[in-house]
């Protein structure tokens, strides 16, 4: 009897997890749509379905309306890559969070995004793009990452305290570098690429950029959703972990790798867009709960559907566009204020 | 079952005990008792294969069911997923658990009349709470050993009598060997068959629980007079439970 209760309880949660996901999924459409159409040029929704369509069944014509080019070549690829650079950077942060058992860490938090940075500006000073920019956001993010790893692990025991705080030096140091790279750089080509890209912004997206990232952002993204449940036993302290025959250390190194990999892209095709990692998983986190199960795919959708819309503003608030990072920290900077105090005061309780 | 043949563990230059042999089959019960800073946890570390041996060797299970004193602290969960957890090491890297794994939880829920709490959010749990979802959760691991890291000492007096009695339960199915350690020379009386007693000198003897629960040998273990006193029983029946003899104990009668 009392497992029917159970039952009969689990069946109307699952009844209400299905509609917070359908939820989740429309807001991305919606987003997108409206990112779609939205611009100086505007696109009634009735016409993108039209366009799409078309598009769909006859992939190979050449767009020949003005609507289509704008539809096809502008816009969709900058919504898509908009969309998945936001599940990535919101999966990562919620990967890490579950990881540090602590909702307060980031890539950018943990200086992976300044090692990216890094990587990034230093192709670009030798006169690299493409593959060889992307390969070198990953590498220097993932260094960053093993040297946060490295410093914050004394005797043994890694403190979330001290991951955070190695993770500012790391920042810090690799942001360093950043300006020195920019200081070499020659003021007349190489510097104004670093200095646009770094300030991130999806203007620059088109078909080909967004082929370059679905490799890294699929596998990192595919990763963690793999390692779903894992992420659940790696929350739990590590002598607990070990004792239900989890092997921590290296399971966490799997995440890591994905995570490096989702930030090193993001990093290497859009510029450093901070606080979508810190901001989205929370907001998921209310949503849905703790279980990373649910909680993986709502961040991607989550991260998904805010970039999108967050860019979208970028490109039309004014004339000129706003830089993202601009627009995500004055939204995530009070955001994570308030989630700092509340966070101190639950620990406190306990 | 559980147990080590000649073992020695050291931190640095300090030698926690060494030469240490002891062996819980199954269907028998041990309590570990020892003074503060004597190494208990070392031991059950080292029981555990968290601590390097520097010799000799241990026995257990590859999956022994450990019930941590404090565990799974932030989880927002479930207690039937918290549970579920305890079926970790049948999964692959990339498994979920099935249905199989969740039927498995619900019956340990079940075995310690503990349905009640499946549904609640486990970080909202009571201290009393919690550790029955830990021991449930080391009971889903389906391994033949548990073993428990001081379950009674984090307790109010209500919770710490519902443990033992759920520890003596336990021990009287003698289906599993089961450890753990305490402060209170009555818990080992109430709940276990054998005792490790950790001395303050770096040996350790063991025993049965009448060789063992002794004034004398307790007197030296913990550094204070120990002594029998006459107490009654939950029907009225006489018993005897041990207590240290020192000045601010009792009032006069």
């Amino acid at each position: 009897m009392a497992m029917a209760a159970m039952d009969s309880g689990r069946r109307s949660l699952i009844g209400l997890r299905i509609g917070t996901f359908g939820l989740m999924v429309l807001a991305l459409v919606a987003s997108m749509l409206f990112a779609i159409g939205a611009g100086r040029f505007s696109v009634e929704v009735p016409r993108i379905g039209e366009i799409l369509f078309a598009a769909f069944l006859n992939p190979d014509a050449a767009p020949t309306q003005m609507d289509e080019r704008i539809v096809l070549l502008v816009r969709l690829p900058r919504v898509l890559l908009a969309a998945l650079s936001g599940a990535a950077l919101a999966v990562g942060g919620a990967a890490l969070q579950g990881v540090f058992r602590n909702p307060l860490v980031s890539p950018q938090v943990l200086g992976i995004s300044q090692g990216a940075a890094f990587g990034g500006a230093l192709a670009i000073l030798f006169g690299y793009s493409g593959v060889v920019l992307l390969g070198m956001a990953f590498i220097l993010g993932l260094s960053a990452l093993i040297l946060v790893g490295l410093l914050a692990r004394i005797n043994g025991r890694t403190e979330v305290i001290t991951v955070i705080l190695a993770g500012m030096i790391v920042g810090a140091l690799f942001a360093a570098l950043v300006s020195v790279v920019q200081f070499v750089a020659d003021p007349n080509t190489s510097l104004p690429a670093i200095v646009y890209w770094l300030m991130g912004s999806f203007s620059t997206a088109t078909w080909p950029r967004l082929w370059l990232a679905v490799p890294g952002m699929g596998l990192g993204l595919f990763s963690v959703w793999l390692l779903r449940y894992r992420l659940n036993l790696l929350a739990l302290e590590e002598q607990e972990a070990r004792s239900l025959g989890i092997n921590p250390d290296r399971e966490r190194w799997y995440i890591f790798i994905a995570i490096s990999l989702m930030t090193g892209t993001s990093v290497a095709v859009a510029g450093i867009v901070g606080w979508i990692g810190l901001v989205v998983p929370h907001a998921a986190r209310i949503l849905v709960g703790d279980d990373h199960r649910a909680l993986i795919p709502a961040s991607a959708l989550l991260g998904a559907a805010y970039l999108t819309f967050i860019d979208t503003m970028a490109r039309t608030l004014t004339a000129a566009e706003i830089p993202l990072g601009v627009l995500t920290a004055l939204v995530g900077a009070p955001v994570f204020a308030v989630l700092l105090r509340r966070h101190f005061r639950e620990t406190n309780h306990t | 079952m559980i147990g080590f043949t000649d073992a020695s563990v050291s931190f640095g230059s300090r030698t926690l005990f060494s030469g240490i042999t002891f062996n819980v089959p199954v269907g028998r019960t041990m309590a570990v008792l020892g003074p503060n800073g004597r190494g208990k946890t070392t031991l059950l570390r080292a029981l555990l294969g968290f601590q390097p041996l520097a010799k000799g060797a241990r026995t257990a299970p590859k999956i022994a069911g450990y019930v941590p004193q404090h565990g799974a602290s932030q989880a927002k969960l479930s207690g039937l997923e918290v549970v579920v957890m305890g079926r970790a090491a049948r999964l692959g890297l990339f498994g979920q658990p099935s249905a199989d794994d969740r039927a498995s939880a619900e019956a340990a829920l079940v075995e310690l009349s503990a349905c009640h709490l499946a549904d609640l959010r486990y970080d909202r749990m009571s201290g009393g709470q919690r550790q029955m979802i830990l021991i449930a959760r080391a009971l889903a691991t389906g391994s033949p050993a548990l073993i428990f890291d001081e379950p009674t000492s984090a307790l109010d007096l209500g919770n710490q009598s519902r443990t033992l009695e759920l520890l003596n339960t336990l021990r009287l199915r003698r289906d599993k060997a089961i450890l753990f350690t305490t402060h209170d020379p009555n818990h080992a009386l109430a709940s276990s068959d054998d005792v490790l007693l950790m001395m303050p000198g770096g040996h350790e003897v063991h025993g049965t629980v009448a060789e063992m629960i002794q004034p004398d040998l307790l007197s030296e273990l913990y550094g204070v007079p120990m002594r029998w006193v006459e107490v009654t029983g939950p029907t009225g029946e006489p018993r005897r439970a041990i207590l240290p003899a020192f000045s601010g104990i009792g009032v006069a009668a």
